[in-house]
């Protein structure tokens, strides 16, 4: 009688494939993430960021060309690899973003204000700064991440940064590190870095600025840390501010000798 | 050039608006998005898409067809709903 016993070796003949099944999905989700980083939307932000660092703007009609992002003033290339850093100039330590601002605002007469109003792009509301944002950044691509941390004002940072990311706070009693200082946590399906394990860091923090798939465009690491002190309850953390930048100079410490991949591509 | 194929590439930036989605003030967003597009070589169409509301924002395009040869160009035009087009031209790159 064969055919009774037909379910129960079917049964055995598909448990194997069960489990294929399951690899075959990751292997798909990761083959998916290739495909879609071939054609990151971000280079049109890169291209578009590029025009307008090129073109002469604001009240005084310069462009940004002569902007000094840390190494020396119109060096553009592998400048993103050395930020944050102390400037003399402002006697602070910025990272990308806020020295954009700055030369917006020194070299192009625009008002900080006006600049720092809406930083991040709302739909029908493109963000100037995301674009610039993305070709300064891009212009690194590939090399490694090398911030300074020798200025006694980026290792003062660096403390604020590393009390800053450790201190619960807020009506949820929530840190930074509540999520970020465990390896292999997540948020439904989206992994969250150990931000003080170099092996994630050197990842996640030389791809920021990202094209977000899920908001249709480009995020920056000062949007990822509004949003997250915003997911956290906390007071909103102002653009370009110190404490940003002090959080930026304590993750750029863990992240160095990553390779710069933005910008990047995310959920 | 991939093989005897010609690789084709597009990324295009549009923003896709649904007609379905809701601005601040809860008045809808009118619909906005590429209905038509048409890749062409030597005068003839090797690729014509008609799209709706379900492809996303700033969409990318990647095909392969045969025939080109480097040096002869490929021409993408895409209409969109409010009768905008853009029309972009490349040159096939040799290698690979």
């Amino acid at each position: 009688m064969p055919f009774p016993r037909l379910p129960a070796l079917l049964l055995v003949a598909t448990l194997p494939c069960v489990c294929a099944a399951q690899d075959d999905t990751q292997k798909e989700v990761e083959r998916y993430r290739q495909l879609l980083a071939e054609g990151n939307p971000a280079d049109l932000f890169e291209a578009k960021g590029e025009e307008l660092w090129k073109t002469p703007r604001g009240p005084n009609q310069v462009s940004l060309e002569r902007c000094d992002l840390g190494l020396g003033a119109g060096v553009v290339k592998g400048a993103f690899a050395r930020l944050p850093r102390y400037f003399a100039d402002t006697d602070r330590v910025q990272d990308m973003e806020s020295r954009i601002v700055t030369c917006m605002v020194t070299l192009q007469g625009f008002k900080a204000e006006d600049v720092t109003r809406n930083p991040f792009s709302a739909p029908g509301r493109p963000a100037d700064l995301e674009a610039l944002a993305s070709y300064v950044a891009g212009e690194s691509k590939g090399m490694k991440l090398d911030a300074p941390l020798v200025h006694p004002k980026e290792v003062e940072a660096f403390r604020v940064g590393e009390r800053l990311f450790y201190r619960r706070a807020g009506p949820h009693d929530f840190a930074c590190v509540s999520c970020h200082g465990e390896k292999g946590k997540r948020i439904r399906l989206q992994e969250l870095p150990k931000l003080t394990d170099p092996n994630d860091a050197r990842r996640i923090f030389t791809t920021w600025p990202a094209y977000r798939v899920s908001q249709g465009t480009v995020r920056t690491m000062q949007h990822r840390l509004y949003d997250c002190y915003w997911q956290m309850r906390h007071p909103q953390m102002d653009y370009a501010s110190e404490a940003s930048i002090a959080l930026e100079v304590f993750m750029a410490k863990y992240a160095n000798g990553g390779e710069i991949g933005a910008p990047g591509l995310k959920r | 050039m991939a093989g005897d194929k010609v690789e084709v590439r597009v990324l295009m930036a549009h923003e896709m608006e649904t007609g379905q989605r809701k601005d601040a003030s809860g008045a809808l967003v009118p619909a906005h998005f590429i209905q038509n597009v048409t890749v062409t070589h030597a005068g003839k169409t090797v690729l014509s898409a008609q799209w709706g509301t379900s492809i996303s924002k700033n969409p990318f395009v990647h095909f392969r067809f045969k025939g080109g040869k480097p040096g002869e160009k490929v021409t993408i035009t895409w209409v969109d709903n409010k009768g905008e087009r853009r029309t972009d031209e490349a040159v096939i790159a040799g290698g690979s």
